[in-house]
């Protein structure tokens, strides 16, 4: 159980950039991918803005490497894409007979993308109702591993908001306990109808580009997304460089109402405090915390709240990225697991775009511009959930 | 990485969700479709919560709460659920909502009572629980992977109690949509001449059945869960055997040791063929005994064979109609090896012995 567990590769694709690359020019750019809705049919076009890739899923096969979309959904498509990445960043073969490798992915609805256009022709027969069987959330998974030759295990988790980050400790114990030696760890998460009509009747979703932390808050915007991690054991590893290493992770539940926070964090506050129990490490310790962020009102005011009962007087940098990518869902976990990589390894601190003025119940403010030059060691990402499900990451410098 | 299962609480097609009595009576249908038998919710749940929860949501917090009491527990170091579906019936409300509006003046509940972790927010809602809590969602594998998560959890944390279980229903319309592409016999075949049908498809099922998970000894105990394992996608081989060997092996035991064999099978031809092997290996050696014309089809059906065998190591009892041969029946029943596989993408073993 005293294993340690590296990350050696990483993959993204998002409103922000097809691949790591990508990504990390529009982060140090403080350019937003939050734009009009164009690819998915809604009638919410023009009205509500999100984090959309501007690939049809034809674009996003040929860059999958996929030829036949008879049983492709947009959700196994991105998800394949920042699979794929994360696989070649890592330069490693899952085929490999020394290591059992896995996948352990996450998404919040699946193959929805496909359910939505199809289920009412499902009585028609084929082409409809080849997506009856596309729409379960292991779905995507397993095209992953089948593409990608993982073999010893597939795993997926739907947690709401937080999925990913718990796939991404659920792979991480389970090198520990000595089940796998190398795990493709993430989520992914397409836009649809059913996610974007479901947060507009909750009226949480902001009409203008989401500005987290803001005094002037009203919502998130949605995304789309996925991204992985390649997790590796210490003897998986050998004497390749990895590109960071996972020291800390917690799970807690709020308890307290399905899809709104408890006034003052408790389950953040758990997760958070958790996770640096895990690690070893004391708050002072943390460079930068990735925030969960959303922009909402509620969730704004208690991750806040909770910080601020960790941290006290001597809080680090802190940001949401949500404002470059909307809150991915089940991939959010993942993106921002990514973008706190590309954070320690290009010490950067990615601005929290939009911010204009600090909350009246909060002592800090967000980074406001992109800070380079930061000698980034430890790095805290959240990710909560409906349900309560709150879960913190802590990625540490190699 | 083993445990002891100290409670069950099981809401299945048959009447298992009084733990005191055992298939006394086996309930026969006449159709691809085994539905759950309910339980008066009233007993378990708060009238005003009740009426705002969807069916497999009461199914899931009441047979946890079963669960719960038969442990005499009230709060778990952690809560850990499958599910194939998930919440289909509020999925199918929100999805038919979005299409007959016009994607306008939609209601919020069933969309926030759609996501697949429902079940165990309510759970920890309902108990207060901050701890630990996950849902995995990885179809036929649900509950392996849930089980898997509660062993290694009790390994880091062996004073920990752990709460897990799988949940699953069967929609009218979903029952329709996959009966269009084949999965279920046709006709008024009986569940208990499942065996005997030689037509393709299977029988439909759900359920939701839930376990307390401990280190600790108790004469409360029904059994002891002494291994678990997965494998997918082995491809045409015939893994069954061979896996099945392997997996014996790593635990120091032998076919011969195993008392009695539960194997999912299902009906289908083509799906019952990937236990042949196995039979035939079996065979004048050791006792077979199946499940799923009791329970169905269904993603989370080994939850329910998980249940079937705690409760016969427990009370040393076999139901007469879980028996492939109902003349072989063992005296002492020390080991049960559970086979089941999914359509041969999914494989698992669990092994579960006496206390």
């Amino acid at each position: 159980m005293a294993q340690r567990v590296f990350v050696t590769g990483i993959g993204i694709i998002c409103a922000i950039g097809k691949n790591a690359g990508e990504a990390l020019s529009s982060l140090q750019a403080a350019r937003s991918g939050i734009s009009h809705i164009t690819i998915l049919d809604t009638v919410h076009r023009g009205e509500l803005p999100a984090g959309e890739i501007k690939m049809t899923n034809e674009q996003l096969a040929a860059l999958a490497g996929v030829t036949d979309m008879e049983m492709q959904t947009r959700t196994s498509l991105l998800g394949l894409i920042a699979a794929g990445e994360a696989l070649e960043s890592a330069c490693i073969d899952p085929k490999n007979n020394d290591f059992r490798t896995g996948v352990i992915s996450a998404s919040t609805v699946g193959g929805m993308d496909k359910t939505e256009i199809n289920f009412r022709n499902y009585h028609l027969g084929p082409p409809y109702n080849n997506f009856i069987l596309t729409h379960d959330c292991g779905d995507s998974t397993e095209k992953i591993a089948v593409q990608l030759g993982f073999r010893d295990m597939v795993s997926t988790i739907s947690t709401a908001c937080s999925s990913s980050a718990n796939s991404i400790m659920f792979a991480a114990r389970l090198i520990k306990h000595g089940i796998l030696d190398r795990a493709l760890a993430g989520g992914t998460d397409a836009l649809s109808k059913f996610t974007l009509n479901g947060f507009n009747t909750l009226m949480i979703l902001d009409k203008q580009p989401c500005r987290p932390f803001d005094k002037s808050r009203v919502g998130l915007n949605l995304g789309e997304g996925a991204a992985y991690l390649v997790l590796e054991s210490e003897k998986a590893l050998g004497n390749r460089i990895p590109l960071a290493e996972l020291t800390g992770y917690a799970n807690a539940n709020d308890a307290y109402h399905q899809t709104a926070s408890s006034p003052d964090g408790y389950g953040p506050y758990l997760s958070m405090s958790q996770a640096l129990q895990a690690s070893g490490l004391h708050p002072g310790e943390i460079s930068y915390i990735n925030a969960h962020g959303t922009g909402t009102d509620n969730n704004d005011l208690t991750e806040g709240i909770a910080i601020e009962k960790i941290f006290g007087n001597n809080i680090p940098p802190i940001s949401s990225t949500k404002p470059y990518t909307g809150h991915t869902l089940g991939a959010a976990g993942a993106v921002e697991a990514v973008i706190s990589i590309l954070s320690i390894n290009h010490q950067t601190i990615f601005p929290n775009l939009h911010y204009r003025e600090k909350m009246d119940e909060l002592s800090f403010e967000p980074v406001r511009e992109v800070l380079k030059g930061k000698e980034l060691r430890h790095v805290l990402s959240n990710s909560f959930g409906f349900g309560g499900n709150d879960s913190t990451l802590i990625l540490s410098s190699c | 990485m083993e445990a002891y299962i100290r409670g069950i609480g099981n809401i299945s097609p048959q009447a298992t969700f009084d733990n005191g009595v055992f298939l006394e009576e086996i309930r026969e249908y006449r159709s691809a479709r085994l539905q759950a038998i309910e339980p008066d919710y009233k007993q378990y749940i708060k009238p005003i919560q009740l009426r705002r929860m969807s069916r497999l949501l009461r199914m899931g917090v009441t047979s946890a709460g079963i669960c719960l009491h038969d442990a005499g527990i009230e709060k778990p170091g952690a809560i850990i659920t499958g599910t194939g579906l998930g919440m289909m019936e509020e999925t199918e409300k929100f999805l038919n909502g979005i299409f007959d509006n016009g994607e306008r003046l939609l209601n919020p509940t069933a969309f926030i009572q759609s996501t697949h972790n429902t079940v165990g927010a309510h759970i920890a809602v309902m108990l207060n629980c901050n701890h630990y809590n996950l849902t995995y969602v990885h179809g036929p594998v649900s509950f392996e992977n849930a089980l898997l998560d509660s062993l290694m959890w009790l390994a880091e944390k062996p004073d920990d109690k752990v709460l897990t279980g799988g949940v699953e229903e069967l929609t009218e319309s979903h029952f329709i949509i996959t009966d269009s592409i084949h999965f279920w016999k046709k006709g008024g075949i009986s569940n208990l001449d499942l065996l005997k049908d030689k037509n393709p498809g299977t029988i439909a099922g759900e359920g939701a059945a839930f376990f307390l998970l401990s280190k600790q000894e108790d004469p409360g105990n029904y059994a002891i869960i002494k291994g678990l394992s997965t494998r997918f996608n082995p491809g045409k081989d015939h893994i069954a055997v061979r896996y099945t060997e392997e997996f014996l092996a790593s635990h120091n035991l032998g076919m011969d040791d195993i008392d009695l064999m539960l194997l999912g099978l299902n009906g289908d031809p083509v799906s019952d063929e990937t236990y042949r092997p196995l039979l035939q290996h079996l065979e004048g050696k050791t006792p077979g005994a199946y499940f799923k014309h009791l329970c169905g089809e269904h993603y989370l059906a080994s939850s329910f064979a998980l249940w079937l065998a705690a409760r016969i190591v427990k009370s040393q009892a076999i139901p007469a109609a879980v028996m492939l041969n109902p003349g072989q029946a063992p005296g002492k029943i020390n080991r049960i090896l559970i086979y089941n596989h999914y359509q041969n993408i999914h494989h698992s073993l669990m092994l579960v012995t006496s206390c």
